[in-house]
């Protein structure tokens, strides 16, 4: 049971990556890809009609993770004060740049909406993997399970880090440059001419660095936290989780180059999925560590609702979810293939 | 107010955290909510009739639906952060209870809104009449769901029900549908609703007034009065009977001592007068310049002339509602509010009834300035429920004070408040400046395509 709702949380802390992470990483994108306002309309109308649903994944699974898991989100979401602060901020402002942008058709509107919608997509990207490695590396949690993480102490990884050092924020690169390869894999797909041109030579350009990056995270989580190591250890069938990262990475490149669009962008998907899953192979049953004593360490055994809770969730919440996904493919098949170019009202 | 920096101004700041947060946010929602099943009549007209003026009076108010959406989702979303990170406490002991409705939420409602918003909005031209009308169902659907699972969320705060209390102090569910069926939540549904609606009804009769004494769009304006003074008048009526005095009763009978406060009643007494109006002077424990009609209350709740009200005299200090100043305006607002929604509209219906609406422009000026009360009556009727519900969080079960981020500290809170604050004032200007837009743009335009790919909410 608890196993369970650990996994029906990765799938949907995975599903918000893998969907909302392709809108923001355009929404990184559109000041570079796109040049007149033309453009810019055309590489927001690639996920204009997505984007609000793919966010949903976010409040679902946060609302699962507080029915499932209380104590995870209690301590979690008042320990993270300040960061989550931020990206509930900067939500709002990516929320309004894309929506309200279009209302006004001068150059100081649209410029100003661009500006927050392509600056909160950055900032939230690099937040949202700063926060992933945050529960990697730990936080100092206390007896009572709580905890308060500064905004950034030493920069370094120790007993008392703050939310920003040298490991969460190449954490947060990795997000950056994994969402940005994946936003531009994506508006490769869905658009024609010059600025699909320009979105393949970005992503052609951005691989050697997620590359890169991706090696170094796993060098430094390795650095930082062995014990990463000891589920893998115990069931070795998981690393074909890395091989499949590796895989995935590889495909990309291979795609990317033949011209295959679409399935350089399910290669893509495949990365975020298994980077994640990994992850979650990786701390397993634990949910938050502490970087003090192992002993306060919040798990799926102490952190979890009562039983009756949790055994009747499964059967409505697996409804709802099998109804959402039906809406998904709906949404998805209205919006098939490549956007048009052109000032449509 | 100066803020004190003591520990104690912590329970403060998170409470108006929240209190802001959440007051700002429900001025989008109670709009869409009101405007969804106003726009299904239009759809519904135009389906009948066959008269594409109603869908151009549908298309117009989607327009404006669609603005309150975004501000609506933007606001929304740090709502059911603010458990976690200002409430964390309270999240810990009872999310194996509430976690359920606001999870709920999310799967059932939100996922079917943001899927059928786009639609209903661009998919006019590719769908047919009648796929189109049930993509408004849906969108209408979706939004009062979404409405029910956050009233079965305050609904358990303020008449717990259906849990079990385990040993570490957690609150789990015991009864799916017991929590679900909260009677509470039954009655404090239908009167929000009502009240949503109030507020769609209110917002676009004032609009075809405005129409209609500019002389600009008048067809259109004639269509948003028929339709918004009809449904007003019919809510306005449920909003009060049955809704508000089910509920009161209701309310009367498991929350005593907030009945009390609200309507002023210090002492007990048989034979209650209820008091229309006067000031609280909490001191002194009296009403000052009452103008009170006798044995009103008591006829009110148990439906009888010489019925005993328990004062708060009954009670111990310590259960009283932490502002009875606030509890006692905020309720009396609502409900003086509340009468005057219904003469306006019974008036307003007489005319259309005798066809002298329409050229009546001093009922015009009425409907006109009357847009600002709905927001404030139902602001205040949800001050009401929540500072009612003080001092507790799970009404009898939990304290106020034992349910906040312990670890945030004063000097955390107010810093994330302001920037609410800051980021909610440029928020409301830029929602007043494009509603402003629409409304002088007026109706009229052609149906938007889902193919040119608009984001959701910018048709």
């Amino acid at each position: 049971m608890l196993f369970t709702w650990f996994w029906l949380i990765a799938v949907m802390i995975t599903g918000y990556v893998v969907f909302d992470g392709f809108d923001l990483g355009a929404g990184v994108l559109h000041l570079l890809l796109a040049r007149t306002d033309q453009e810019r309309r055309t590489v927001l109308r690639t996920i204009g009609p997505v984007w609000d649903g793919n966010e949903v994944w976010l409040l679902a699974g946060g609302g699962t993770l507080y029915f499932a898991f209380p104590l995870l989100y209690a301590s979690g979401f008042s320990g993270f004060y300040l960061p989550l602060m931020i990206v509930l901020w900067l939500l709002i402002l990516r929320g309004i740049g894309i929506e309200l942008r279009t209302h006004l058709n001068s150059p100081v509107w649209t410029g100003f909406f661009d500006g927050c919608f392509a600056i909160s997509s950055l900032l939230l990207t690099v937040f949202y993997g700063a926060a992933l490695g945050n529960v990697i590396r730990g936080v100092p949690l206390q007896t009572d399970g709580y905890f308060f993480l500064p905004l950034w102490t030493n920069w370094r990884t120790g007993p008392q880090p703050g939310v920003l050092d040298w490991y969460t924020v190449i954490a947060g690169l990795v997000a950056l440059i994994a969402l940005t390869l994946h936003g531009a894999l994506y508006v490769a797909l869905k658009t024609r001419g010059e600025i699909n041109l320009r979105a393949g030579r970005l992503a052609a350009r951005l691989w050697p660095a997620l590359l890169v990056i991706t090696a170094v995270s796993l060098w430094a989580t390795l650095s930082i936290r062995p014990e990463v190591l000891n589920n893998y250890k115990a069931f070795a069938v998981l690393f074909i989780i890395p091989v499949a990262v590796a895989a995935s990475l590889a495909a990309i490149f291979i795609f990317q180059r033949k011209g295959s669009e679409k399935a350089a962008f399910l290669s893509s998907c495949a990365y975020l999925v298994f980077m994640l899953v990994g992850a979650a192979a990786a701390v397993y049953p634990n949910l938050l560590v502490s970087t003090t004593d192992p002993a306060l360490n919040i798990t799926v055994y102490n952190a979890a609702s009562g039983r009756h809770s949790l055994s009747v969730g499964l059967i409505w919440w697996g409804f709802g979810m099998a109804l959402a996904i039906g809406y998904f493919v709906f949404v998805y098949r209205m919006f098939r293939g490549k956007v048009s170019e052109g000032n449509i009202y | 107010m100066p803020i004190p920096t003591n520990s104690r101004a912590e329970p403060l700041i998170h409470r108006l955290h929240f209190a802001f947060t959440v007051t700002f946010h429900y001025l989008f929602p109670q709009l869409t909510m009101g405007l969804a099943p106003l726009i299904v009549v239009f759809k519904t007209m135009a389906l009948r009739t066959g008269n594409d003026a109603f869908n151009q009076s549908a298309r117009f108010w989607a327009k404006i639906f669609g603005i309150n959406f975004i501000m609506g989702v933007v606001t929304g979303i740090p709502m059911e952060f603010q458990f976690g990170t200002n409430w964390s406490h309270f999240a810990r002991v009872t999310g194996g209870v509430i976690g359920q409705p606001l999870v709920m939420e999310g799967v059932f409602s939100f996922f079917l809104e943001s899927a059928f918003l786009g639609l209903f909005l661009y998919g006019e031209q590719r769908l047919s009449p009648k796929a189109h009308w049930w993509s408004a169902f849906m969108v209408f659907a979706g939004s009062w769901l979404s409405g029910f699972f956050i009233i079965v969320t305050d609904a358990w705060m303020q008449h717990p029900v259906a849990y079990q209390r385990f040993g570490d102090g957690s609150f789990q569910v015991s009864s799916f549908w017991g929590l679900l069926l909260n009677p509470w939540a039954l009655l404090q549904y239908a009167h929000n609703m009502s009240g949503a609606v109030i507020t769609g009804a209110f917002v676009m009769s004032a609009v075809g007034a405005y129409y209609l004494l500019e002389g600009i769009f008048v067809e259109q304006g004639r269509n948003f009065l028929r339709v918004g003074v009809i449904a007003g008048v019919i809510f306005c009526i449920i909003q009060i009977f049955p809704t508000g005095d089910l509920h009161g009763r209701y309310m009367a009978r498991h929350q005593p001592v907030t009945t009390a406060a609200m309507e002023g009643l210090f002492r007990s007494e048989a034979g209650a007068p209820i008091v229309l109006i006067g000031q609280p002077d909490e001191e002194h424990q009296k009403i000052d310049n009452p103008l009170v009609v006798n044995k009103v209350l008591s006829f009110l709740i148990y439906g009888t002339t010489t019925a005993e009200v328990k004062g708060l005299n009954q009670y111990a200090k310590r259960d009283w509602p932490t502002n009875i100043p606030l509890l006692y305006y905020s309720y009396h607002i609502m409900a003086g509010l509340g009468t005057m929604f219904v003469a306006v509209m019974v008036i307003a219906a007489f005319l259309l009834w005798r066809k002298k609406l329409f050229a009546s422009r001093w009922m015009l000026w009425i409907l006109l300035l009357c847009l600002p009360f709905p927001y404030i009556a139902n602001t205040a009727g949800w001050m009401t429920a929540e500072i009612g519900r003080q001092p507790w969080l799970v009404y009898g079960l939990m304290r106020t004070t034992e349910g906040y981020s312990k670890y945030v500290h004063a000097g955390n809170g107010l810093f994330t408040l302001l920037g609410f604050m800051g980021l909610y004032a440029l928020l409301a200007i830029l929602f007043l400046f494009l509603v402003h837009r629409e409304i002088s743009h007026g109706p009229g335009d052609a149906p938007a395509d889902v193919r040119s790919g608009q984001p959701v909410t910018a048709a």
